[in-house]
């Protein structure tokens, strides 16, 4: 084994710790601070025992949610049961692969790029990844042997195969720009100008499309507790519960770091450091959608289907047709 | 690809049991629902999960013990059960009530309607998602219910109504407490509205849906504002004032489809309406004594059972034997918060209701809910039902 490879090796191991440690810490804080902007916004203090202004609390939440015990229903699929939770945490984890968070830095005479790794079809990997997630849901909707998990599980896959199409063909005007399916291209090709500026109506159609892709308000039908109790999580308890909950947020994290790497102009920005811009606008975003949560009531389920096919896909194609007009105009 | 037959495929409906522990059922009501895919075909509410036997209690007690069991049919608006029975008593009785009692009454009421119609909005935002609503209608549900506790000393189950007029005097502070609050609750009223009035989901979620025409909010018996949605003028403050509402000057409210939007927009106009009428209140709240004084119905003051033996004596008769009406029947109703709240007391001139029948609003809009959801999609029916504002403590008595 050379020492090249060895260094490489090392170095992708640190990353890969450093950016799962980043994205569990994020998902922490960011229970905290849902819990917290929410009560704020709805004249309520939110949790404040445990911890200085309730900072542990979600500690405390997970701690409790690791002692419950955990409760397999008799007639479910044991087997997918257990799978369920699990297939959705881990892609929901595993975008983050691509998603570069800072400029190249030099450590110990080594050049590192501040992605995990730069794929040149990291757009492709990112939609290929996210898409795996449904297969958890369906499979806990399935797999619990329960009729409100069942029409959880099937809303949830209708939900997110149809916004799965707009969300990518939202970024396809990006992609044209750059040039490229690389995230570090798209990166730096907004040096100049971020992407927002140049495509305000893909992004429009990437912040909708996200929201129902992370089945957050105003499209949290799949588990709108109002209808059907939890949705397909209805008979989840105890850590497996809170997988879920995990990767709802890690999902928020990633479609976030997205919009940030595509629209927002990656890290780059004036003054501060790269690494601090990214999380600046990732925070930003996460802010919008808790601001969001707490404003709007949920859509139907049909009508969120007409939303995404009859207008959404609609106005997406047009924006590539838009794009792609104007390229050529301008040669 | 070839064609499926026909034959080969068959679609099996899914029976779901919809509560009696389901978060958006208000309670206790078990919805047994047949669906096809999400769409319902056949609804059918079971009730009787809080049922307390309140009419049966009621021919054990005396006619002032029956006043704390009304405060727990509609529980989120005690006031309005309290009048209601009062006032059928006290037509039993061929009383007059003093105009102070009278208005300290419609003050109440009002208010209650306020605090029951913040209840309603509050949970039925909720149920469609938007949850800041929520906080906000507790807000001012809390400055009410401060206010009821100043005056009764109870938050929930109030009993502050009496055969007769009210157990007590307005305490001080609370004409100012009640000012501050009516002066500053249109403006609160205006911030929910811009949260969802205009909302485009708001909108998609209610317009059209769970419709109800006017023929037909008529024969199944919808009354309040569930009536009124549908464009129905029929508020028994204007048709049959009872507790001198003829002074007042207010408006009904009135919707035009009979879906859930319109009941919703009657609802917060209601509130605007019984804001300005607690304002003419208590401008015109005249004084006097606040409950009639007719021996052997109403407590003599309580200075006199300290000092006169013969006040003491009526005193412990009336508590002992209570009330003994003529023999005859009778029935009174007002309108609720919730619509048209009924008492019909039968009377074997004994100090005990011979029978007590309660009309209450819930029930008869309930049985409408059928009809507003079959055909329609299961989210549905948490808005309908949240749009016709049912309490079960009323429905299952």
């Amino acid at each position: 084994m050379n020492k090249e490879f060895l260094v490489y090796f090392i170095i992708a191991c640190v990353k890969i710790l450093l950016v799962f440690g980043v994205v569990q810490l994020m998902i922490i804080s960011m229970i905290w601070l849902e819990r917290k902007v929410m009560a704020h916004m709805q004249v309520r203090l939110g949790p404040m025992r445990v911890g200085p202004h309730g900072l542990l609390q979600p500690i405390a939440d997970g701690i409790k949610l690791l002692f419950k015990e955990d409760i397999i229903p008799q007639k479910a699929s044991k087997l997918l049961f257990i799978l369920a939770p699990i297939m959705t945490v881990v892609p929901a984890l595993i975008t983050f692969a691509v998603i570069p968070f800072g400029d190249k830095v030099k450590i110990l005479g080594y050049n590192v790029d501040l992605v995990i790794t730069d794929i040149n079809v990291g757009f492709l990997y990112v939609f290929a990844v996210s898409s795996l997630g449904i297969y958890g849901i369906v499979m806990a909707g399935w797999a619990s042997n329960n009729k409100y998990s069942l029409l959880g599980g099937i809303r949830s896959s209708a939900q997110m195969i149809s916004y799965e199409l707009t969300l990518g063909l939202s970024l396809i005007g990006v992609v044209m720009l750059t040039e490229s399916l690389s995230l570090v291209d798209v990166v730096n090709g907004q040096a100049k100008l971020w992407n927002i500026v140049l495509q305000p109506l893909g992004f429009f159609i990437y912040c909708t499309s996200a929201f129902a892709e992370v089945n957050r308000c105003p499209f949290d039908l799949p588990e709108a507790e109002s209808e059907l109790v939890a949705g397909y999580h209805t008979e989840y308890s105890s850590m497996k519960f809170a997988t879920f909950f995990m990767a709802e947020y890690a999902n928020m994290i990633t479609v976030s770091a997205i919009a940030v790497t595509f629209f927002l102009g990656g890290w780059h920005g004036p003054f501060l450091p790269p690494v601090v811009w990214f999380m600046l606008k990732l925070s930003a975003c996460l802010f919008f959608f808790i601001w969001v949560r707490s404003t709007y009531p949920r859509l139907r389920y049909d009508q969120l289907m007409n939303f995404g096919w009859k207008f959404l896909l609609p106005l997406s194609l047009f924006n590539i047709l838009i794009t792609g007009f104007i390229m050529i105009l301008k040669g | 690809m070839t064609a499926i037959p026909a034959a080969t495929t068959t679609t099996h409906l899914m029976t779901i049991n919809m509560g009696p522990q389901h978060p958006s059922t208000h309670g206790v009501l078990r919805l047994l629902l047949e669906l096809d895919g999400e769409m319902i075909i056949k609804a059918v509410p079971h009730i009787g999960f809080l049922h307390r036997g309140v009419e049966k209690l009621a021919e054990y007690r005396t006619y002032h013990q029956c006043i704390p069991l009304t405060d727990r049919l509609d529980y989120v608006a005690p006031f309005s059960n309290n009048l209601a029975y009062a006032l059928t008593v006290e037509k039993l009785l061929g009383m007059e009530v003093p105009e102070r009692a009278q208005h300290i009454r419609v003050i109440l009421c009002e208010l209650t309607r306020i605090s029951s119609h913040l209840l309603w909005l509050a949970t039925h935002a909720l149920d469609l998602g938007a949850m800041t609503v929520f906080f906000y209608c507790f807000r001012e549900r809390e400055t009410i219910y401060d206010i009821f506790e100043m005056v009764s000393g109870a938050r929930m189950n109030l009993s502050y109504i009496r055969v007769g007029g009210v157990s007590r005097d307005l305490p001080g502070g609370f004409l100012e407490k009640t000012r501050n609050f009516i002066a500053e609750f249109p403006a609160r009223l205006n911030e929910y509205e811009t949260l969802l009035t205009e909302n485009i989901i708001w909108k998609k979620r209610t317009v059209g849906v769970g419709v109800i025409s006017a023929e037909d909010a008529i024969d199944y018996g919808l009354s309040g504002p569930s009536l009124r949605g549908s464009g129905v003028n029929w508020d028994i403050r204007k048709a049959e004032p009872y507790s001198s509402y003829d002074k007042y000057h207010f408006t009904v409210p009135l919707g035009k489809n009979g879906d859930v939007y319109d009941r919703y927009l009657v609802r917060i106009e209601e509130m605007r309406q019984s804001n300005s009428i607690v304002h003419q209140a208590l401008n015109i709240l005249p004084s006097g004594d606040f409950i009639a004084r007719i021996p052997n119905i109403t407590l003599p003051p309580k200075e006199d059972v300290e000092t006169k033996m013969e006040s003491m004596i009526q005193h412990f008769k009336i508590i002992i034997d209570g009330i003994k009406p003529p023999k005859g029947e009778v029935y009174t109703s007002i309108e609720a918060p919730k619509g048209e709240l009924g008492f019909y007391i039968v009377s074997d001139g004994s100090s005990h209701p011979y029978r007590l029948k309660i009309r209450p609003p819930s029930f008869v809009n309930l049985e409408a809910l059928p009809k507003m959801v079959e055909g329609r999609l299961l989210p549905d029916v948490v808005a309908v039902i949240g749009s016709l504002d049912i309490v079960l403590g009323e429905i299952d008595r």
